[in-house]
């Protein structure tokens, strides 16, 4: 077995074009699934009865089942309800949906970690429920739990390697395209592990430093 | 923290190039040592390869890996593949032949050897009555749903005016799902795998529409593993000559399996 690298970098532009569109279902995933998730996390711990039982099914639905069982439901159920959507919007909308519900914990968690006494000072200044909460409930909550939130954006990334299925042209479905045209596998999957091992690294810091600057920072 | 990063990733990259140790040619030996021969077959391709009932492979593919072992007189055991991962299975020896309805074409031939054909093959395009396709050139501006990796995928692909929209798909299964479920407008595929899905989608009022390629299939074995080809070239030989072929052929295809090439 000899190895020839060459084959498959010679595609490189689908191999860049593949991280891009994994990169924009990344982006858009963690912008969209982030306010569900807080929306989500709002709605179990300080929301009324029947919203947080809803979020709650919401939360145990999407968690119990696996993500390609839910890209499948989107893709190809929802057309019988009459509902089309393009392969880079069902996507879209699974990983969405999907970090929704992983985020919604993990904002609980961070909301339920809030001291007593910072909620009774809020109230006790006469801030009412919607400033408490974005103001002194929310940032702080957030930070505690960013790194679990910036692991599981990572996961949720990696985990978009399966939207290849449906004919969304992200990373690993040009790696396989590139395989099936050159039977390079090997090499095709080695290139495709490393620029995921890249991206996810990269991501990793960039959540970070956007963590701290934007959403729960000074 | 830079600098682990970067240790991690050469690691990564040494492990990758370590792992793929250089293999003799030594199937045919191998299966009789071990009085079993590892068959790759498909499972999503009926009536060639397919999950019957009992939630067992049964097809024309499944009785031809049967036949060829029991012919060596060894075992067999069935890997289950798809299109696209057929040949990778061949190339890093999780199997010994690949019986899964695998079309001969000079890209596969500069990595596995081909046997003889043993059964007739053809792949075309389908889609509703009222899309109106009569050659590539009608495919402009339309989806058309294809198994990535597959024969039809790369006739399709030379064939197609750009302004086509193909989405590949994995499998048979979820090219086929996308046809059914209205997310594309045109399939392409083999024809056993348009006619099952037409017995079973009447409502679709799908047709053929357009030839792709004949494509009788052949068996796949390793890269200069001469030794297992010669041998299962002699079983399909002997098989075409007492007529086992043919019975294979009008069994599952209803038609007889005709001139099959070397």
């Amino acid at each position: 077995m000899q190895l020839d690298f060459l084959a498959v970098l010679a595609e490189w532009p689908a191999l860049l074009r593949g991280a891009l569109v994994t990169l924009v279902l990344t982006a858009v995933a963690t912008v969209g699934g982030l306010a569900l998730g807080v929306a989500c996390g709002w709605a179990r711990a300080w929301g009324a009865r029947p919203l947080a039982y809803v979020a709650g099914a919401y939360v145990e639905l999407i968690r119990n089942t696996p993500f390609i069982v839910q890209l499948f439901f989107v893709f190809f159920g929802l057309p019988s309800l009459g509902v089309k959507l393009t392969p880079e919007i069902a996507s879209v909308l699974a990983m969405v949906i999907n970090l929704g519900a992983y985020a919604a914990e993990i904002v609980r968690a961070g909301i339920e970690g809030t001291p007593r006494g910072q909620i009774e000072a809020a109230r006790s200044l006469a801030m009412n429920e919607w400033q408490v909460f974005m103001r002194v409930v929310l940032p702080p909550a957030l930070g505690r739990v960013w790194p679990a939130m910036v692991s599981q954006i990572i996961i949720v990334m990696l985990g978009s390697a399966v939207c290849g299925q449906i004919a969304t042209a992200e990373l690993s479905y040009q790696a396989n395209l590139i395989q099936s045209r050159n039977f390079r596998a090997f090499e095709a999957f080695i290139v495709a592990t490393l620029v995921y091992l890249l991206l996810s690294v990269a991501l990793r810091h960039a959540l970070h430093w956007a963590g701290r600057r934007f959403v729960f920072g000074r | 923290m830079q600098r682990r990063t970067l240790t991690t990733m050469i690691a990564a990259a040494l492990c990758a190039g370590t792992a793929l140790p250089v293999l003799a040619q030594k199937a045919l030996d191998d299966v009789m040592a071990r009085k079993l021969i590892r068959i790759a077959i498909p499972t999503d391709f009926p009536p060639y390869g397919f999950v019957g009932p009992d939630l067992q492979p049964q097809g024309l593919d499944i009785e031809m890996a049967r036949l060829i072992a029991t012919k060596l007189g060894v075992k067999v055991e069935l890997l289950p593949v798809t299109s696209a991962n057929r040949i990778p299975y061949l190339q890093t020896k999780k199997a010994d032949l690949v019986i899964s309805t695998l079309g001969k074409n000079a890209e596969r031939e500069k990595v596995i050897d081909f046997t003889a054909a043993y059964s007739p093959f053809f792949q075309g395009v389908f889609a509703a009555k009222s899309v109106a396709v009569k050659g590539p050139a009608d495919l402009a501006g339309k989806t058309v749903g294809v198994t990535r990796g597959a024969i039809e995928d790369m006739e399709l692909t030379k064939v197609a005016p750009a302004s086509a929209d193909i989405k590949r798909f994995e499998d048979n299964n979820g090219t086929v799902a996308a046809f059914v479920s209205g997310q594309v407008q045109v399939l392409a595929t083999g024809a056993s795998v348009a006619g099952n899905m037409m017995v079973r989608n009447p409502a679709l009022n799908a047709e053929y529409k357009f030839v792709l390629k004949d494509s009788p299939n052949f068996i796949g074995v390793g890269k200069g593993e001469d030794k297992l080809r010669l041998k299962v070239n002699e079983v399909i030989a002997a098989a075409k000559a007492s007529g086992e072929i043919d019975k294979l052929a009008m069994k599952w295809l209803s038609r007889p399996a005709g001139d099959l090439p070397q």
